[in-house]
Parts: structure tokens; C-alpha cells; sequence
């Protein structure tokens, strides 16, 4: 049986990690502007997850006996895969919404590196044409970059 | 006292989830639903192994574990289909 400091223990993370995993899916939807909703369930999600494992592994311990780490390992995975995620995403939004003229320089000679995906579009242009000819443009100008 | 807190955390995690649901149908562009979609993995994760605490079991660390990988490398290929195929404009 848990005595009375080990459940207060994990209650205060359960707590914790409800309320920052209401806050993370609650800003996806509040926040204005889409670099600003990236915040919200890469940070807060992670960390109630965070705090979900580590109520977890406190609960084995104190009713078991034995210390698991299975959750540090899923802590550790979310850890390192979120900022990748968000790092994707981010590019996606620059790549579909930010015309490329307004990006800063990348300081290589060579243009951002979402624009290397445009060679396979080059090999088929009827993709890019269509109603709106926002993909042509995008493509003279990275060209224009390239050279 | 620490089933209430369990429950408490549980309402919260569905709530999310309930609130990502919405974002997906209700979405200003694709980089969102894709955002919504990763958030709804990680909500989901959470409320397996919350389950897991309320059955004081240690099965479902594998699936979570499962789950997180496969919710990553969804969410990656998601990105490069829309980075590359250009098909969901």
C-alpha cells in the first residue's frame, strides 16, 4: 500500500501533466498565426507527456517495488522526435505559404533546401499548372537562385 | 485521492483529443492538420499509459512505445509527401 507523501507525489504530476496537455491542444487551436501554433502541442504536449510517464514510473516504484524504465525510454524518444517534427512542419509552412523572395538568405550560394524538391516537379510540369500558378512562379525563382 | 487525479488527467488528455479532432475538420491550411495529427498521437500515447496506471499493469508500455514511433514516422512522411508530391495544395 502507497503511503499518503508517495500518492500526493503522483497526483501533483498527474495534475501537472493534465493541465499542460489541455494547454498544448487548446493553444493548436487559439493561437493566431501557424509559426505561433507549432508552439503549443511541440512544447506543452511533450512536457504532459513528460509528466504522464513520469507518475508512471513514480506509481511502479512505490507500489511494486521495482523501478521501470521503459518510460524514461519513451520520454527520451518524444524528447528527440518533437523538435524534428516541428522542424518538418515549419519547413512545410515556409515552403507552401512564404513566397521565396521573402525568406533571409541562406548564406551558402545555394537556395533553402526545400527548393531541392522542385527538380522532380521541374521533369513534369503539367503538376505544377492548374488553376493557380503560384507553383511556376515559386519555381522561376528558385531557379533564378540556383544560377 | 490519486484516482481522482487520474481521472482528472484522463478528462484532460480526451478533451484534447477532442479539441485536435475539431482542428482537423476545421483546419486553415495543411501544415495544421498534419500538427493536429501529430498532437493526437502524442494525446493518444498519454491516455494509454494513464490506462495503464488505473490497471496498475505494465503491458501497455510496448504499444505506447509502438505508437510513438509510428506516430514519428507518420508525421515525417506526411511532410515530405506535401514537400515533394505537391498533390495537397
Amino acid at each position: 500500500m502507497m503511503e499518503f507523501w508517495q500518492e500526493l507525489l503522483v497526483t501533483f504530476f498527474l495534475v501537472v501533466a493534465g493541465c499542460f496537455g489541455l494547454v498544448g491542444s487548446f493553444g493548436l487551436l487559439k493561437l493566431p498565426d501557424p509559426m505561433t501554433r507549432l508552439h503549443a502541442p511541440t512544447k506543452a504536449t511533450t512536457l504532459g507527456v513528460g509528466g504522464v510517464l513520469i507518475a508512471s514510473m513514480l506509481q511502479a516504484l512505490f507500489s511494486n517495488g521495482s523501478l521501470s524504465l521503459h518510460e524514461l525510454l519513451i520520454t527520451l524518444f518524444l524528447l528527440l522526435t518533437a523538435p524534428i517534427t516541428a522542424h518538418f512542419i515549419a519547413k512545410m509552412h515556409l515552403h507552401q505559404n512564404v513566397p521565396p523572395a521573402d525568406l533571409p538568405g541562406t548564406g551558402t550560394g545555394s537556395p533553402w533546401a526545400g527548393a531541392a524538391a522542385q527538380d522532380t516537379q521541374q521533369a513534369e510540369p503539367a503538376l505544377a499548372g492548374g488553376p493557380d500558378d503560384k507553383p511556376s512562379v515559386k519555381h522561376s525563382a528558385y531557379n533564378s537562385g540556383l544560377e | 485521492m490519486m484516482n481522482v487525479a487520474l481521472y482528472f488527467a484522463i478528462g484532460c488528455f480526451a478533451v484534447g483529443m477532442l479539441l485536435n479532432i475539431w482542428r482537423i475538420v476545421k483546419s486553415p491550411s495543411v501544415g495544421d492538420r498534419v500538427l493536429a495529427l501529430d498532437t493526437m498521437v502524442i494525446n493518444g500515447i498519454a491516455l494509454i499509459v494513464l490506462y495503464g496506471i488505473l490497471n496498475n499493469t505494465a503491458v501497455y508500455f510496448e504499444v505506447s512505445l509502438t505508437i510513438a514511433m509510428v506516430g514519428f514516422i507518420s508525421t515525417v512522411a506526411y511532410a515530405r509527401f506535401v514537400l515533394r508530391g505537391n498533390l495537397i495544395e
